[in-house]
């Protein structure tokens, strides 16, 4: 709650307008306390007396009536109607649309049906009509106004309801015994009650309009009441000769729907949880780059060298250090792994490579990538549009996120081509064929013309491999592009790759949670932990004598097959939050040989045999490095 | 041995191309009428691909999805009306995603609370004593009580989403894909837990998994599922060992092994087979290298061999060749 006042506070044209229509509200509480005159007391003698003349601060109206006091009352009562509607059209609306979304089936079927038929009426001819048929009078224009709004909220709301339904908390509720009564009112209601909230704050501006709409028409309040839509229609017939008589409710009105207006979208903006993760702040072209000291020099002439590359996300006041000092290079043809658990750094490692970090919050601010010779951090972003997809190409996790659905994957692939080089669309056409069968697609000719939904996960992937493949590039980055599959399609996509690296010598970063896959693949591995390397090395060197105690421990907990039915290790704890990173080793709070001297300061990687560098201060397995 | 759970010819099948009035255009078989039992204490492991059909499974098995045919007994109890509230004390659901089964506005109480108070009528008192018993089982500290989902780690959550379902008081847990979203330092963590509690509760496990290997470790027996029939099942033990279902070996040769070398097992673009346009005889021919032309015309039923192990397969391999 109080970070929602904050978040609105923060806006100013919505603190505007919770001003704006504070003062409103408390003027229409406090009239009947006011020295007012009475609004309904007509004096003839005195009709149409300008503002600010004696006994009428603004003035009187046709009969003669005090205008402020009319004024006043009128705001309370339109107010009143106003948020009477809104209510009752959201208790409605909501009811209906929670219904419906969450049967589903039949029962939405015919409830959005009769929603829709409401829907295809013009608005005001709907209310127009409902009080012709049920008079005019207050409350009536109340029932009309509210009674228009219902699909509104049945609408929005539903759709919400249809996605919590499907939730597993929902399933889960119903086998902890719950009744769907039950489940609607304690489960899914209090999941809406912000949408609910917010459809309100931006809709009771236009109730308040069309109540005084209706009233305007005479339809609604009946004189001699006074509410500010037919304050202006009396008004209408001297707007000319005494314009103050309209200008005093017209003014009211417009300041009333501005301000929650104003309001409304502040409280969705602090409310909307999209809105609140940034969604819709577009991130730039590339990687934000503020690096701090001299760039470092590329330790190997590799083909992609990797040096004290550091990447961290700044999240208001927090840094989050996701990489904290990475070096690895690949050489051509050469396969590296690159394994971690979860928040370990080694997906942003390889963003980093292309600048395709979000920026905001992602900022590179250390290190150097030497892509043939040339750094290429914080380059043009021209520089690395031509490289990426071109020379750097990136296979991700989930295929089904990365290609567009509405377009054929054979558009896609030739719009790949494309972009990098200017040849026919036919000649692109007949590579996208080839491509395809590269990674063995059965039919490539027919299955060119297919959209993403009609493939399986593994021919996806294998698009996906494709599509990187389009541009002959030298180093291709996979960001875990197995774990979504089976492992028979698993097996088969592995194959593709390992196959491709040979014939084409690609580099390849491979970068899993699983070292099956690693031990399969690729030729050496850097395990990260924290955002840093811990362990590097050739692949079966590595896997068969790890040397960092978390590389031995996080091995063993891996089951394998052939081994039965056993207990296994586990690691205790957690890995740490990259915003507080102890002071020494990152692992030593889980770490069982863990010495005072591990969490005194920085511990450097270091060589413990040709090719093999570890950071830990009492390495295992060292003496045994005889590979 | 009593058994825990006996399912006799139960399947699952869904209307596809739904139409408001008349009947639907055609329908999925998404589980074939399927015999399994599962004794007291036992954990029966279940794998197969996606598609296979093992969620459609645990879900009627809970009473979360009704069956088309067939019947569910539960610990010599038949119950066929398909009322969660009802299976809910006799059979609990352990989910694969940890964060999304916990509602984001509840506190982990209300959480807890939930199945105490609906399914058993607790007092607060009994409730908030139930609670903490089950939280020093589970390893959490009581002070997570108070707090918001979103607050809690995957591993801490699939702990939470462990304990509500042992609040239940069920013997019988089915767990789907339980660790398949941990990372594998914690799913090992949720793992022995889960063999701790079996142990201290005397609880018979379910456990679905694509991952053979952690299967092989949990299972007492495990049956392999394709194309929503039963193919294989056996003792853990063997079964990937010695395979006897081509489609078990095809699994048990694509799981990715530190120092085998990369091969495709089978020929590439090989896919599941269409649910809307299911092939002849048995499911797995056209991806099978010993089919026959009988395969291509039957389906095999699951007859049992000697070594206690039940096959769906007319050639199946040798049981003594290695693999």
């Amino acid at each position: 709650m109080t970070a929602f006042l904050k978040l609105l506070a923060r806006n100013r044209l919505a603190l505007a307008g919770l001003v704006m229509i504070g003062i409103v509200v408390l003027l229409a509480l406090l009239t009947p306390l006011l020295p007012l005159a009475d609004p309904d007391v007509t004096r003839t003698a005195d009709r149409f007396k300008p503002p600010f003349s004696e006994g009428a601060l603004l003035g009187t109206d046709h009969l003669g009536r005090d205008l402020l006091s009319r004024l006043l009352w009128g705001t309370r009562l339109s107010l009143a109607m106003g948020l009477a509607a809104a209510i009752i059209a959201a208790t409605l609306g909501s009811a209906i649309g929670i219904i419906a979304g969450y049967f589903g089936g039949r029962t939405d079927n015919i409830i959005m049906r009769g929603v829709d038929m409401l829907m295809a009426f013009p608005y005001i001819l709907l209310a127009l009509a409902i009080v012709a048929a049920l008079g005019p009078g207050l409350m009536n224009a109340l029932i009309a106004v509210a009674a228009v709004n219902v699909p509104f909220f049945a609408r929005n709301i539903r759709g919400i309801t249809v996605g919590i339904a499907h939730k597993e908390f929902i399933d889960a509720a119903r086998l902890a015994g719950m009744r769907d009564r039950e489940i609607i009112l304690g489960e899914v209601l209090p999941n809406v009650l912000p949408v609910i909230v917010i459809a309100m704050s931006t809709t009771v501006g236009w109730m308040i309009l069309e109540t005084a709409g209706l009233s305007f028409l005479g339809l609604g309040s009946q004189p001699p009441q006074a509410d500010l839509g037919s304050m202006l229609g009396e008004a209408r017939s001297a707007l000319i000769t005494n314009p103050h008589t309209s200008i005093v409710p017209g003014a009211m009105i417009l300041i009333i729907v501005m301000g929650i207006n104003l309001l409304g979208d502040g409280i969705r903006d602090a409310l909307d949880p999209r809105l609140k993760s940034g969604a819709l702040s577009r991130p730039m072209a590339a990687t934000t780059v503020d690096r701090q000291g001299a760039v470092p020099a590329a330790r190997t002439d590799s083909l992609l060298d990797i040096t004290g590359l550091q990447t961290e996300f700044r999240v208001r006041d927090r840094q989050y250090k996701a990489v904290g000092g990475v070096d690895l290079h690949v050489k051509k043809g050469a396969c590296l792994g690159i394994i971690g658990e979860s928040g370990s750094g080694k997906s942003v490692t390889a963003l980093s490579v292309m600048g395709l970090v979000a920026s905001p919050p992602g900022v590179i601010t250390g290190g150097a990538v030497h892509f043939d010779g040339k750094d290429i951090v914080g380059a043009p972003y021209e520089v690395l549009r031509a490289l990426r997809g071109r020379r750097v190409a990136y296979i991700f996790q989930d295929p089904l996120a990365t290609l567009h659905p509405l377009y054929r994957v054979g558009d896609q692939l030739i719009e790949a081509i494309q972009s990098h080089e200017s040849v026919p669309r036919s000649a692109a056409r007949a590579r996208a064929i080839d491509l395809l069968k590269s990674v063995r697609i059965p039919n490539a000719e027919s299955r060119i013309d297919s959209y993403p939904y009609e493939m399986s996960g593994g021919m996806r992937q294998r698009v996906g491999i494709a599509m990187a493949l389009a541009n002959d590039p030298d180093v291709i980055i996979a960001d875990e592009p197995t774990t979504a599959l089976d492992v028979t399609v698993q097996a088969q996509i592995l194959s593709v790759l390992s196959d491709l690296r040979r014939e084409r010598g690609l580099a390849i970063i491979f970068i899993t949670h699983d070292f099956g896959v690693v031990g399969q693949l690729c030729d050496s591995v850097a395990v990260m932990y924290a955002g840093r390397i811990v362990e590097q090395g050739p692949t079966g060197a590595v896997l068969r004598n790890p040397q960092h105690p978390y590389t031995s421990r996080l091995i063993d907990c891996v089951p394998t097959l052939g081994g039965g039915q056993r207990k296994l290790a586990a690691i205790p704890g957690l890995p740490p939050v990259v915003d507080n990173l102890p002071a020494g080793c990152a692992f030593a709070a889980r770490c069982d040989k863990a010495q005072a001297d591990c969490r005194a300061g920085q511990i450097d990687l270091l060589a413990t045999g040709p090719d093999r560098r570890v950071r830990c201060l009492f390495p295992e397995n060292v003496t045994e490095h005889s590979i | 041995m009593t058994d825990a759970l006996k399912l006799t010819g139960l399947s699952k099948s869904f209307r596809v191309g739904k139409r408001s009035f008349g009947a639907p255009w055609s329908y999925v078989h998404a589980v074939q009428p399927l015999d399994l039992t599962v004794k007291t204490g036992e954990t029966l492991g279940i794998v197969g691909e996606s598609g296979c059909g093992k969620s459609t499974l645990a879900k009627m098995l809970v009473g979360l999805l009704p069956p088309s045919t067939g019947e569910i007994e539960i610990e010599g109890a038949v119950l066929d009306n398909a009322d969660p509230a009802i299976f809910g004390k006799r059979i609990q659901y352990v989910f694969q995603d940890p964060i999304s089964s916990l509602n984001p506005r509840k506190t982990i109480r209300q959480i807890m609370e939930a199945p105490l108070r609906r399914l058993h009528r607790l007092g607060k008192a009994e409730r908030a004593a139930r609670i903490s018993e089950i939280f020093a089982a589970v390893n959490l500290r009581e002070e997570f009580l108070d707090r918001y989902p979103h607050e809690f780690s995957g591993g801490q959550a699939q702990r939470i989403g462990i304990a509500r379902a042992l609040a239940a008081r069920a013997r019988i847990l089915i767990l789907d894909e339980p660790v398949s979203a941990l990372d594998v330092s914690v799913q090992a963590q949720v793992l022995n837990l889960l063999a701790d509690l079996k142990q201290e509760f005397g609880l018979t496990y379910l456990f679905i998994s694509h991952d053979l290997a952690v299967v092989e470790a949990v299972s007492d027996r495990v049956a392999v599922l394709y194309f929503g029939a039963v193919v294989e099942i056996g003792p853990a033990r063997e079964i990937f060992a010695n395979p006897r279902h081509p489609y078990t070996a095809l699994l048990a040769q694509s799981a990715p092994e530190v120092g085998r070398p990369i091969s495709a097992p089978e020929n590439a673009g090989v896919e599941l087979p269409d649910p809307l346009d299911p092939p002849k005889g048995c499911a797995f021919n056209e991806r099978c290298a010993f089919a026959t032309d009988r395969c291509r015309r039957e389906r095999p039923a699951l007859t049992g061999d000697r070594g206690g192990r039940e096959i769906a397969c007319f050639n199946p391999l040798d049981p003594a060749a290695e693999v």
